[in-house]
């Protein structure tokens, strides 16, 4: 039983590299996004009948195509315009079934063509995100509308227009200009991050029908990653989201609330996949050029790899914030490095550095959670309960919410 | 590809500007027109008089006219001219638009080719 469910489990992660593999070099051949997505579609469930009857075949990725081949001549012998795409289709079928070949350079920029296509500026971020999924993630409309809370007549629309759009507009399938990229992939890295938080962010254990968004975005800024090995943004963005994850086990206490850093069982956490990103973080500092995504997953491995919330190096972590600072002048990134700062110098430094920026973030729960922490570690408890109330009227996040209520509540008299 | 580039100028954005840099502005906008033009990315354009001159005309659908004083969309931004672009793609189109010389809002819409 067990042997055949190991079986079926790596038959699926074979067929989902393939099948982004399939659909990238389909939409270049055909140029047109549905007919590739039926093709994938036919080809998937061909091999989901097949490879567990017959065996993995020597080179999935021939397989698959061949078979995608098949259906296309099928579907469109009767229509001269499709007929140099059938020639192209073809010679690709054969040039991956040449024994050398090994997933080859022109394989790979499809996938990274694709990728860039559905990120493309002009589409809307809600299509970025549903195409991504739709298309390189290879979910369906009901699990990418599942994941996000939206009926799945919204995000089927959204697939609809942003295909649209990409044929009538004239977005091109190709990887941005050198001029282009950096602004480009930081796209890309949007979208992706998103999608993490998505899933991530609502990961409480009690929505365990809603698909685990945080390991589709994980899965796709690995293959971002393996795609780009020169970039350290997206090695940043790997790192950034592993480090959350080897640490997820012990976000929630089993009543489902919300466990914040300082008072986390650090055993629970995967030191072996912190061990890992932390080498990934130093891969892409050896690169020489962080970019912030970066910068965070350095800020985040210094927690992962702290003994305990005292013992952390936080002078280490102020002077990364100040690197993330000179990158991203943000006041968000200034409350964070004031949080960072507060244990270095002590919280009455701390809100000196906060209480300038409420002009800016008056209307972010965090903000206010903070200054309530810091308040309350001052000993100026009215007015922390004063803050923690205002962040509370911010959030509608149930975890968050509940760790502020408790917050809230009437404290025994133990002086602390 | 075939593109309309629509060019939008807010009243003020060049109203705070001194007439030397007006003008200034306004060579840097021909020099760029003439560049484009010569490499055939621009087919066709005009630069218009400004919104205060327009006149819209509806037909309603009993098939009434009315003709009215002002351009049809009543916003800071206003029409100030237009090209047509024959470029490769989008990103072709964005990057040709990005480099426009002046503080305007562009848009770019493909044409129907038939």
């Amino acid at each position: 039983m067990t042997e055949r469910r190991t079986v079926d489990v790596s038959l699926d992660l074979v067929l989902r590299e393939e099948r982004t593999r399939l659909i990238a070099s389909l939409v270049r051949i055909l140029g047109d996004w549905d007919l590739a997505e039926e093709l994938v579609q036919e080809a998937s469930v061909a091999a989901l009948e097949h490879w567990p009857i017959d065996g993995l075949p020597h080179n999935p990725g021939a397989w698959l195509m061949t078979t995608a081949r098949r259906r296309a001549i099928d579907r469109l012998r009767r229509d001269a315009r499709f007929r140099d795409r059938l020639q192209r289709l073809g010679a690709e079928a054969e040039e991956m079934e040449r024994p050398i070949q090994t997933g080859g350079p022109l394989a790979t920029d499809d996938r990274l063509r694709l990728l860039f296509t559905c990120c493309h500026p002009a589409l809307s971020r809600e299509a970025q995100v549903a195409l991504t999924l739709r298309t390189v993630g290879g979910l369906d409309s009901a699990q990418v509308a599942r994941a996000f809370l939206v009926p799945e007549s919204t995000v089927a629309q959204r697939l609809v227009r942003a295909k649209r759009k990409i044929r009538d507009a004239g977005i091109p399938f190709r990887i941005p200009e050198a001029s282009e990229l950096p602004g480009r992939l930081e796209g890309v890295l949007a979208v992706l991050y998103l999608v993490f938080n998505e899933g991530y962010l609502a990961s409480d254990g009690a929505t365990s029908d809603r698909r685990d968004l945080a390991r589709d975005a994980e899965w796709l800024t690995s293959l971002l990653v393996r795609l780009m090995p020169e970039e350290p943004e997206p090695l940043g963005l790997l790192a950034l989201m592993r480090l959350h994850l080897a640490r997820v086990e012990a976000r929630f206490a089993p009543d489902g609330s919300l466990i914040l850093l300082p008072d986390q069982d650090r055993s629970r956490w995967d030191a072996a996949a912190i061990a890992d990103a932390g080498e990934l973080v130093e891969r892409g500092l050896r690169m020489g050029r962080p970019g912030p995504h970066l910068l965070q997953a350095a800020i985040v491995a210094v927690h992962a790899t702290a003994p305990s919330y005292a013992a952390t190096d936080w002078a280490e972590i102020v002077a990364l914030y100040d690197r993330l600072f000179t990158l991203q002048p943000t006041p968000v990134v200034a409350l964070n490095r004031a949080l960072a700062l507060a244990e270095v110098a002590g919280p009455e430094v701390a809100l000196a550095e906060v209480d300038p920026l409420a002009a800016r973030l008056d209307g972010y729960h965090l903000f206010h959670a903070a200054r309530g922490e810091l308040l309350r570690r001052l000993g100026r408890l009215d007015e922390a309960r004063s803050a923690d109330r205002r962040a509370l009227s911010l959030t509608d996040n149930p975890a968050e919410r509940r760790l502020l209520e408790e917050r809230l509540m009437p404290q025994p008299a133990d002086g602390a | 590809m075939k593109y309309m580039l629509i060019i939008a100028g807010a009243d003020d954005a060049w109203g705070h500007l001194s007439e030397a840099e007006q003008g200034a502005l306004y060579g840097k906008v021909r020099t760029w027109w003439d560049e484009h033009a010569e490499t055939g990315e621009i087919l066709d354009g005009h630069e218009l008089q400004p919104g205060s001159t327009a006149t819209t005309i509806r037909r309603d659908p009993s098939g009434e006219v009315t003709v009215t004083d002002g351009p049809f969309v009543e916003g800071k931004e206003m029409v100030a001219g237009y090209g047509i672009l024959d470029v490769p793609d989008l990103d072709a189109a964005i990057r040709l638009a990005s480099s426009w010389p002046a503080p305007d809002t562009l848009e770019i819409r493909p044409i129907v080719e038939r």
